[in-house]
């Protein structure tokens, strides 16, 4: 039994790497017609032409990577702030419970529900906003979609900071009571420090899902393949350009061009956990 | 992720078609395709199965789709908005048959403020708006032809489809013919590089834009705004007559002489009642239809489908808001449809 149970667990964690290479695998060698016709061009080209077959990947890039930290630096100062409060507050009772499951309900609502509630409720309200400080109101664009991103990645790093200050050993917190720190200062001083590692994980995790999202950016984003402007143009992502385009990519470069722009989205994601991961471990080894 | 889980479920749908065509029985056919025309089919095959017993399985997939299904062998037919360009015909690599079955209209939706259904546009008005030359509804170019009309002086908001599709396919081979600007700068085709305006995801994103922005124009399929009851404009044609967009306008646009494939986008019509912005929708088949091991009974019931589809099932067009073929289309239909063959004989007389 021990011996079954411990290669069953190597060939389940075996298939998944398998399936994670073999995606790559299938996105590189579909989109070797794209790299042939274009080049390292794709990567910086500013056209996305599927009549005359010119196809450049910055303006999505750029829409994808605005919407993403746009929307990230929205939601930490909330996800942070439910953490402490569901974390060191009140992390007991009936009251926490409930919220704690409404945070994380935040998280199980389908996407396209997001986008219909972006488009009939955000978009008017930005749009007037844009009215006031006379922007050009459009009303939907980069900064409408980073919006809907923000409250849709909240419940990532909020669940994941709540579990982690919750684990703050007493006797740490209890020192420094007793030393005479107030909340706000063991708060500062202790938890923070302890669980920085654990926050900035939690973090990342809400900054893949903002990158990889779909269907509610596609819909208040304005899909344009003109380069933004500003961050209340209209614009698109990568994402967003394949769930459009992908089904009706009717010839072969097309087609090759979006799987491409699918390989470099993977690539992307995997740069940024990367770096993440080297900050991670930079910070604890001090 | 998601983005993966949709490709394995095409690979899962494909697998499941392929095994579905393998165990094949007599009584199924298979068709997939083309989205646009989906609810009619669904309508006719009922019908079809209810006198024949013959049950018609078609999956709307879009039209890329659909052809992807037949080049693969997967289906009996292939349903598509647009012919077949000449990527999908090398790789298809056998002759197909197009065959129309009714025409669909792409009509131009506004909102503008106060009662004004049915402005007119002219083609270079409508070209201008799509090129971004045109900014403003107080253009003279619009106002001169609405007269007595009250058109609010609103920015133009150009709102055109997201997603690649057959709608867009017709309204730009319109653009292109009535415009030579736009003709080499954008060209035409199911997904273009777009100069002005906003997406929208479908008729219902492109219509959603165009509801909440005063000024805004768009887009959509005539069956989509008659459904929800939206403002379109009139449109004037070649023969520079103003024409609305309707279900008799749309047939009547196909009522000229069609190329013996009927491979055309019937934008621009030279027919003096027609609608300009209309286009036909095919099923696509083999021309031979012994291939895969085909049998000549399962040819014989396929083609007997497609010829009630250009005559009994006609009637079910109209009430459900398509324009069904012209007197012209009908008789290009039929040749087309006789001349398909098994063993290079003809299987109807």
């Amino acid at each position: 039994m021990e011996v079954f149970f411990k290669k069953t667990l190597i060939i389940i964690a075996l298939i998944m790497v398998v399936l994670v290479l073999g995606i790559m695998l299938t996105l590189i060698i579909e989109s070797i017609p794209s790299m042939k016709s274009l080049g390292l061009k794709y990567l910086w080209g500013k056209t996305w032409d599927p009549v005359n077959n010119v196809y450049g990947a910055y303006p999505f890039l750029l829409g994808t990577l605005l919407t993403s930290f746009i929307s990230l630096i929205i939601s930490i100062p909330f996800s942070f702030a439910i953490a402490v409060y569901l974390g060191e507050y009140n992390s007991k009772g009936w009251l926490s419970n409930v919220l704690k499951n409404l945070v994380e309900l935040i998280a199980a609502v389908p996407s396209v529900i997001y986008g219909f509630w972006g488009l009939l409720v955000l978009v008017p309200l930005v749009r007037a906003f844009e009215i006031k400080f006379n922007i050009l109101p459009y009303g939907i664009g980069i900064f409408t979609s980073s919006i809907v991103l923000a409250i849709m990645i909240i419940p990532y790093a909020a669940s994941m900071g709540r579990e982690l200050i919750k684990m703050v050993p007493s006797n740490l917190k209890e020192g420094a009571y007793s030393l005479g720190a107030t909340r706000y200062e063991v708060i500062k001083n202790v938890i923070l420090p302890y669980t920085k590692t654990g926050l900035f994980a939690g973090v990342l995790l809400s900054l893949g899902r903002a990158l990889g999202e779909t269907m509610a950016v596609t819909m208040v984003i304005g899909n344009t393949t003109l380069i933004p402007t500003s961050i209340f143009a209209p614009g698109n992502t990568m994402a967003s350009v394949i769930a459009n385009e992908f089904t009706e990519a009717d010839h072969t470069l097309y087609l090759s061009a979006l799987i491409e722009l699918g390989l470099f989205l993977f690539c992307v994601t995997v740069v940024i956990n990367m770096i993440g991961k080297f900050l991670i471990s930079r910070y604890t080894n001090k | 992720m998601k983005k993966i889980t949709q490709i394995l479920s095409i690979a899962l749908i494909a697998v499941g078609f392929a095994s579905s065509a393998k165990a094949q029985d007599d009584k199924t056919l298979l068709g997939a395709g083309a989205t646009f025309p989906y609810p009619l089919y669904s309508k006719m095959f009922s019908e079809y199965n209810a006198k024949t017993g013959i049950q018609v399985n078609y999956q709307s997939i879009g039209s890329g789709g659909g052809i992807l299904q037949l080049t693969n062998k997967t289906v009996d037919f292939g349903a598509s908005d647009g012919p077949m360009n000449a990527d999908q015909t090398t790789k298809i690599g056998a002759p197909v048959l197009h065959i129309p079955i009714v025409s669909g209209a792409v009509v131009l939706t506004y909102n503008l403020p106060g009662d004004n259904n049915g402005i007119v546009l002219t083609p270079d008005v409508i070209a201008d708006i799509f090129l971004g030359k045109i900014t403003s509804w107080s253009d003279p170019r619009i106002v001169s032809k609405n007269k007595g009309v009250n058109i609010p002086a609103l920015p133009i908001l150009v709102a055109h489809r997201s997603d690649g599709s057959g709608t867009t396919a017709i309204f730009t081979s319109y653009l292109s013919k009535v415009s030579s600007d736009w003709n080499t700068k954008v060209g035409q085709g199911g997904a273009v590089n777009w100069p002005a305006g906003l997406g929208g995801k479908g008729n219902e994103g492109v219509s959603g834009l165009v509801k909440q922005t005063p000024g805004a124009i768009g887009y959509v399929e005539l069956i989509y705004a008659l459904q929800n009851k939206m403002d379109y404009a009139k449109v004037v044609n070649k023969k520079g007559k103003i024409i609305l967009p309707s279900i008799a306008s749309v047939t009547a646009a196909g009522n000229v002489k069609l190329p013996e494939d009927s491979k055309i986008f019937l934008t621009d019509t030279d027919a003096p009642d027609g609608y300009p912005i209309a286009g036909l929708t095919w099923q696509i088949i083999y021309k031979e239809q012994n291939y895969n091991g085909r049998s000549l009974d399962r040819a014989k019931k396929l083609l007997a489908l497609l010829w009630w589809n250009i005559h009994e099932g006609q009637q079910y067009a109209a009430p459900l808001n398509y324009a069904p073929l012209s007197k012209e289309a009908l008789k290009v239909a039929e040749k087309i449809v006789k001349s398909a063959t098994y063993d290079g004989k003809p299987i109807l007389k």
